[in-house]
């Protein structure tokens, strides 16, 4: 009965094992559902300004602020928005590739990249691949705060204003539901002028102390408010991801434990089996 | 019933208040502003302080804002409150911090970008998903 007592084992550890992913899951699971509410509770603040931003753009021909123009793109700045810890299926990944992709026809057509990076695995991912990551943050943590963004984003604003680069670009992952999670670009800078209807009427607003300081104001934070809703969304696609990712785990152990007690109980029986027919074997000889 | 006007006071990380006022008094960069119903459209930065709201009945509710941004349309008050304290210096100070972390990350990587040797890492690993897909499905 030896291979009997190997199988036991093997079935212990694999219980073990489905017990931490069943844990896992249920972490993913709640820490999820409150990501979301923080993305939700994030999106007042990003409409807002950015209708502001839109009546702003459209209603002010005189002052063109330099985030509002658009010149020849010869280096652009990337922010990359991933998490800290993997054990999320193919959420990453996913999001490298079409980096990739999008780093290649940029390299033909020989455009620069400067690299952001917002968590750990964008971090190492461009540390391998050699580009040149002027900024980072990582270890934000399930509840981002705002404060922790505002240095990697000035960074880039910085060099955008000295002319360095020429477009800001925001890769991260849309949470669309908690199947799926989508890679999306969006480029921040220079701003796309919006195109409601409602911007364009005639009024204008009264700035204090004048118009050039409220939308430099105002810019900065629409562009920290683009990126801190990318990270709180991100942190949401985690946590979805993480979840799912955890319950095939789970599922795929217990059937694993199942396969298993099938073959314990085959090795077991034959073994009654060969014994019983040892005895009788052994009384009919007698 | 007296005019009201309606207030959001939102910040980037929840919506604080939203609901009619019968007056609004916010601390503009260039001092305390007071605005009633119908007020002209005005855009102004706010400093830190104290966003006053007459809710109507004598009844008045406070907030305490660390900065921010006040938007007034005839008939919405829009505050975009600032939770991070801004400062010129401070946002530097955490844009060279933010850089110096990359810098020490990096210090030890190679200068070309190898997107063909990422490409076939992640290939890899994607290689290694699809295949664990598929052994589950056979089983």
């Amino acid at each position: 009965m030896a291979g009997a007592k190997e199988i036991r084992t093997k079935i212990k550890s694999v219980q073990n094992t489905a017990k931490i992913t069943k844990a896992m899951e249920m972490v993913a699971a709640s820490k999820m559902r409150r990501a979301q509410d923080r993305m939700h509770a994030s999106r007042p603040y990003a409409e807002k300004i950015k209708k502001v931003v839109g009546h702003l753009g459209s209603s002010h021909p005189e002052y063109k602020h330099p985030f509002l123009i658009e010149r020849p793109v010869k280096k652009v700045g990337l922010i990359v928005v991933t998490s800290d810890r993997g054990l999320c299926g193919g959420l990453n990944i996913n999001l490298f590739k079409k980096v990739l992709a999008q780093l290649e026809q940029w390299q033909d057509q020989k455009v620069g990249i400067e690299v952001v990076t917002i968590g750990g695995k964008g971090l190492s991912f461009f540390k391998r691949l050699g580009a040149h990551v002027i900024a980072e943050v990582s270890h934000l943590g399930d509840t981002p705060d705002i404060t922790d963004i505002i240095g990697p984003v000035q960074v880039l604003l910085k060099s955008y204003e000295d002319g360095e680069i020429d477009a800001i670009h925001l890769v991260s992952n849309h949470f669309v539901n908690t199947m799926t999670q989508q890679p999306e670009f969006h480029q921040l800078v220079p701003v796309e002028a919006s195109t409601d209807e409602e911007v364009s009427h005639h009024w204008d607003y009264i700035y204090e102390p004048g118009s050039k300081e409220v939308l430099h104001n105002l810019l900065d934070r629409y562009i920290e408010s683009l990126v801190f809703k990318a990270v709180v969304e991100n942190v949401a696609c985690e946590m979805a991801a993480r979840m799912i990712a955890m319950k095939s785990a789970t599922d795929n152990a217990g059937e694993l434990i199942n396969e298993l007690q099938l073959i314990y109980n085959k090795e077991r029986q034959a073994a009654i089996t060969q014994e019983i027919s040892e005895i009788v074997g052994g009384a009919a000889a007698v | 019933m007296a005019m009201t006007i309606h207030v959001d006071i939102v910040s980037a990380e929840e919506q604080i208040f939203s609901g009619p006022a019968e007056m609004v008094y916010a601390p503009a960069v260039m001092g305390e502003v007071g605005i009633a119903p119908r007020h002209t459209p005005l855009v102004s930065p706010l400093k830190p302080g104290e966003v006053r709201l007459d809710v109507g009945g004598g009844k008045e509710e406070f907030f305490f804002i660390s900065g921010g941004i006040l938007e007034v349309q005839p008939h919405v008050v829009t505050v975009l409150s600032d939770t991070a304290i801004r400062a010129d210096d401070l946002n530097e100070a955490a844009a060279i911090e933010a850089k110096k972390r990359a810098e020490d990350a990096l210090s030890d990587q190679q200068s070309d970008m190898e997107i063909a040797k990422a490409r076939a890492e992640i290939a890899a690993a994607a290689a290694q998903i699809a295949a664990i897909q598929k052994l589950k499905i056979r089983r």
